[in-house]
């Protein structure tokens, strides 16, 4: 038994301490919003938060994910940066098959959480681990400079 | 405007069908049954067949198996709470057809859209039309029926709140979810008319008025959000990876590495010692040609997928690998280029090619090459399936769910009424998840197991490894110049293995539909041309892969254009313009092109008018010809495909050590008319990202028969870093009442051209073979 602290809630799960947090979150506790990819942190599709900071599920066993407080896709929302970046990939219509898109704003909101005014190097160097294959990208840069703005508005 | 945010609900399709059609009483929950038991199913499939029956030869919609619905019994349902709910029949990859399609309903049918709610379809033609979600085709097949959907259930509400004032129904007009009576200002909502209307009979075709455009509230305009983003955005939207059922169970499977091989034997003891692995079950081979079955194998099943995952791993497999076994991309390469390189069957031939490259001024010649690619969709092929009472149920992200179900039913021994699939979204299509074979394993392993609800992922090492492939190719082209530098002969041989090769394996010849893909139907103003098309051998699946043999076709057309304009000396741009020549409309058939995206070619002529406003376009927007600094240069390119024309101008830019950025493209289409034309920028957009990756980065190689790339390290693709760092889309408008193109996939095959030509610019250096890496690293 591990007992893993996501989205707020303290989960007990029973298998291999091994295990990658990807399919303990998905197959496990049935938090399907973070995707599998790829399986070797090549395509960020796995990306939650471990204590704030972006993390790929599916290199992560749940031994070192057990001290940590795990933010999934399904509550980032709940923080301001990431009900922000929710709402700029909406607006402006980021999503194609939607798939990469839960690892995007989780990467997206880790960078603008640190990072609030991103340089277009910074959204490189922060978003180049997420693969979107239906090509978003410019919709991708163009929503975070968006959050940024707003929050410099504020 | 916001967009509902219930999305996937599913349609039975073993639902009794002789309830009220317009259903009153409708929540979201009871919606599930409700849809299902919209009638007129039978009645509506009538229509379109007898047409078509009176109407040979069959183009477009009419052309495609089980042709098209309009029938608002089969698509509309509202509720007593004024809820309209809308069933999208095509699948949702990324292209926005669950937001496009549900929305021409609603504009025709006054529906406001924030009471529309959007349900999807299961695998069932007879009752909805073709749902084959490929050949960019949704909203030119469909636009016209739904129009008539929503027309009619819009003529329905109207006559039924005429009958309740008893006034002429002249005098009432729908208007924003309500129906109004002019001369008394009287309304009444939808919900309260949904039950009398549903009584009436769904008015013929032929007394139907369609909208006139001016007065679109949704189509055209751009204004409403994708129905699905709120639910993406959220993790809330169920892709085919994402089915959860009771009991149910987790499969991965080891697959034959070459094409064709099959299991000699497999010893299973370890795997099953994996912690969670309940199961291994050999998955029967299905030898070559491939067609839509499972390519065969040995599957773990487990408690969940990292122990199916493991389980695998421990597995100790000898596989009889088969002819294929020597396939080696690097040969073959070689093979295609010999082929290219002595006459193969001619398919088009005008004029006398060898008498006009005999005298002209100058010759030249040149080969280009693009490899295999992989779709490398962002989410792998998954799906579900369970058996009930000699029932299966499925859940996948297909692109074809009618060929699932036949072909699931077809397996299994069951009837097709017995089988039903559930299209859940798919995180990417482009081509891959039109074939069902992962749909297959899953209903395969669920009867190994007794009927228990079991999930089949392939993880992404599975998907490099027995993909449907991008064909390989090479296009050999040679010309002739006059003395002013204008061509007079222009060979093409095009070499390539064909999609039909995962069907028949006695072919070896590009089929018309591939053909008809920017080889034979160049419309240039040259007066001796000849095409050919040597034979070629598949010794891997072939599938269609977004904008299929454009890619490499238009990559060498395109490419060879712009050595010719550099060895006469002239503008790129301009000498395209001219070799397209003054604006005509050309019969596809007098270039050889019998097929014309199964277009009617009276409707769908070659129009050069268009292909030259989409170059004057997109190199005006992109400031043709401005000064550029060193190492920048600006490329263009255009193709017509999937009856649509696109035009790129890239800009390019290399550095001193070789390093290629694309700080910009401009790219001009003219689609005819735009339903939704964010969503006509968006694919656009995409498609030069992705039509930029396999240009630079996208290569799958053989050895010994197996696919070399393992995961993305391998197989890489373009990341936000190297793509464009402006896409600008500019729309040519069109006529609603004139027929549509394509936009998923013609916004791919003039990306690697506009790029390579640009790097020329910027640079001297003229790619010849894709993909480019490291071959301007100096
Ligand atoms: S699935 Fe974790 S990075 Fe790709
Ligand atoms: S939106 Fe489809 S992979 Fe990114």
């Amino acid at each position: 038994m591990v007992t893993l602290h996501v989205n707020g809630k303290a989960q007990q799960v029973d298998v291999p301490p091994d295990t990658p947090l990807l399919w303990v979150l998905r197959d496990v506790i049935g938090l399907t919003g973070t995707k599998f990819g790829c399986g070797m942190a090549l395509c960020g599709a796995c990306t939650v938060h471990l204590d704030g900071r972006p993390t790929r599920a599916c290199i992560t066993p749940i031994s070192a994910a057990a001290q940590a407080k795990v933010t999934t896709i399904e509550a980032i929302g709940g923080d301001q940066v990431g009900k922000a970046v929710q709402a700029a990939w909406v607006d402006l219509g980021v999503p194609q098959c939607g798939y990469c898109q839960a690892g995007q704003i989780m990467s997206a909101t880790a960078l603008l959480q640190q990072t609030p005014k991103p340089t277009d190097a910074d959204i490189d160097a922060a978003m180049s681990g997420n693969i979107c294959r239906c090509g978003t990208y410019t919709r991708i840069r163009a929503a975070i400079h968006r959050v940024a703005q707003k929050g410099a508005t504020k | 405007m916001s967009a509902p945010r219930d999305s996937m609900i599913s349609v039975p399709s073993d639902a009794p069908s002789d309830r009220p059609l317009l259903l009153a009483n409708v929540s979201r929950r009871t919606f599930l049954a409700g849809v299902g038991a919209l009638g007129g199913l039978v009645l509506a499939v009538g229509f379109p067949a007898a047409l078509r029956a009176a109407d040979p030869p069959k183009y477009g919609r009419d052309g495609m198996p089980d042709g098209w619905v309009d029938d608002p019994l089969a698509f509309v349902a509202i509720g007593e709470d004024g809820t309209v709910t809308i069933v999208c029949h095509r699948s949702e990859m990324g292209q926005g057809v669950r937001t496009g399609m549900p929305m021409i309903v609603a504009d025709e049918l006054e529906a406001d859209w924030k009471r529309v709610r959007v349900a999807q379809a299961p695998g069932d033609q007879k009752r909805f039309g073709n749902q084959d979600t490929d050949g960019s085709r949704s909203t030119r097949h469909f636009f016209e029926p739904m129009r008539r959907c929503g027309a009619a259930a819009r003529a329905m509400l109207e006559t039924a709140a005429a009958a309740r004032w008893n006034v002429p129904v002249g005098e009432v007009e729908a208007q924003n979810h309500e129906v109004l009576h002019r001369p008394s200002g009287r309304r009444v909502g939808y919900g309260a008319l949904a039950k009398d209307a549903a009584k009436l009979p769904v008015p013929p075709r032929e007394t139907l008025r369609l909208k006139d455009p001016s007065r679109f509230r949704y189509i055209g305009k751009g204004e409403l959000k994708l129905i699905d983003a709120p639910n993406i955005a959220s993790g809330k939207a169920q892709y085919g990876i994402d089915t959860r059922l009771p009991g149910m169970l987790y499969a991965v499977v080891a697959r034959p590495p070459v094409y064709g091989g099959k299991v000699a034997k497999y010893d299973a003891a370890q795997a099953l010692k994996v912690p969670g692995v309940v199961r291994v079950v050999e998955i029967e081979q299905s030898p070559p040609p491939a067609e839509f079955n499972p390519l065969g194998g040995v599957a773990v099943i487990g408690r969940n997928t990292w122990a199916a995952i493991k389980g695998r791993e421990a597995l100790k497999i000898e596989w009889a690998d088969g002819p294929n076994r020597e396939y080696d991309s690097a040969a073959f390469k070689e093979t295609l280029e010999a082929s290219a390189r002595k006459p193969g069957k001619v398919v088009r031939n005008e004029g006398d090619v060898d008498a006009a490259m005999a005298s002209a001024a100058r010759r030249l010649d040149a080969e280009y090459y693009v490899p295999h690619l992989a779709h490398v969709t962002m989410e792998p092929p998954a799906a579900t399936a369970r058996i009930v009472n000699g029932k299966c149920e499925a859940w996948g992200c297909i692109q074809s769910p009618q060929a699932a179900r036949d072909r699931i039913a077809k397996r299994l021994g069951m009837s097709v009424e017995n089988v039903k699939v559930n299209v859940t979204l798919l995180g990417g299509g482009f081509g891959r998840k039109s074939k069902p074979d992962f749909m297959i394993e899953a209903a395969v392993l669920s009867k190994a197991m007794a009927g228990a609800p079991v999930k089949v992922t392939w993880t992404r090492e599975d998907d490099l490894h027995n993909s449907y492939y991008h064909t390989v190719s090479v296009e050999h082209l040679e010309a002739g110049l006059d003395a002013q530098g204008k061509p007079v002969a222009w060979l093409h041989r095009t070499v390539a293995p064909t999609i039909i090769s995962t069907f028949n394996p006695e072919a070896k010849n590009e089929a018309p539909f591939e053909l008809g893909m920017t080889a034979i139907n160049i419309p240039f103003v040259i007066p001796n041309v000849r095409i050919e098309n040597p034979e070629a051998t598949a010794h891997t699946r072939i599938g269609w892969f977004r904008s299929v043999s454009n890619i490499p076709h238009a990559f060498a057309v395109q490419s060879f254009v712009a050595e010719l304009a550099a060895a006469a000396g002239r503008d790129p741009k301009d000498f395209l313009l001219d070799l397209i020549g003054p604006a005509r409309r050309i019969d596809p058939r007098t270039l050889g092109d019998t097929w014309n995206h199964g277009e009617d070619p009276e409707q769908y002529p070659v129009d050069t008018g268009r292909m030259r406003r989409v170059v004057e376009t997109a190199a005006r927007e992109a400031g043709w010809g401005k000064a550029l600094p060193k190492g920048r240069g600006q490329g263009v390119a255009v193709a017509y495909s999937f009856v649509t024309y696109v035009a790129a101008v890239v800009e390019a830019a290399v550095d001193e050590k070789g390093e290629l950025a694309i700080p910009r493209v401009d790219i001009a289409v003219d689609c005819g008319a735009q339903i939704n034309p964010d969503r006509v920028r968006a694919q656009l957009e995409g498609a030069c990202v992705m039509g930029v990756s396999l240009a630079t980065k996208e290569e799958i190689s053989y050895k010994a028969g197996r696919v070399v790339q393992d995961n993305y390290h391998a197989y890489e693709v373009a990341r936000i870093s190297a793509a464009p760092r402006e896409i600008r889309v500019h729309l040519i408008p069109g006529d609603f009442n004139a027929p549509l193109g394509g936009v998923g996939e013609p916004g791919v095959p003039p990306i690697a051209p506009a790029l390579c030509n640009a790097i020329f610019a910027a640079t001297g250096k003229r790619i010849r073979r894709l993909p480019i890496r490291d071959q301007l690293k100096v």
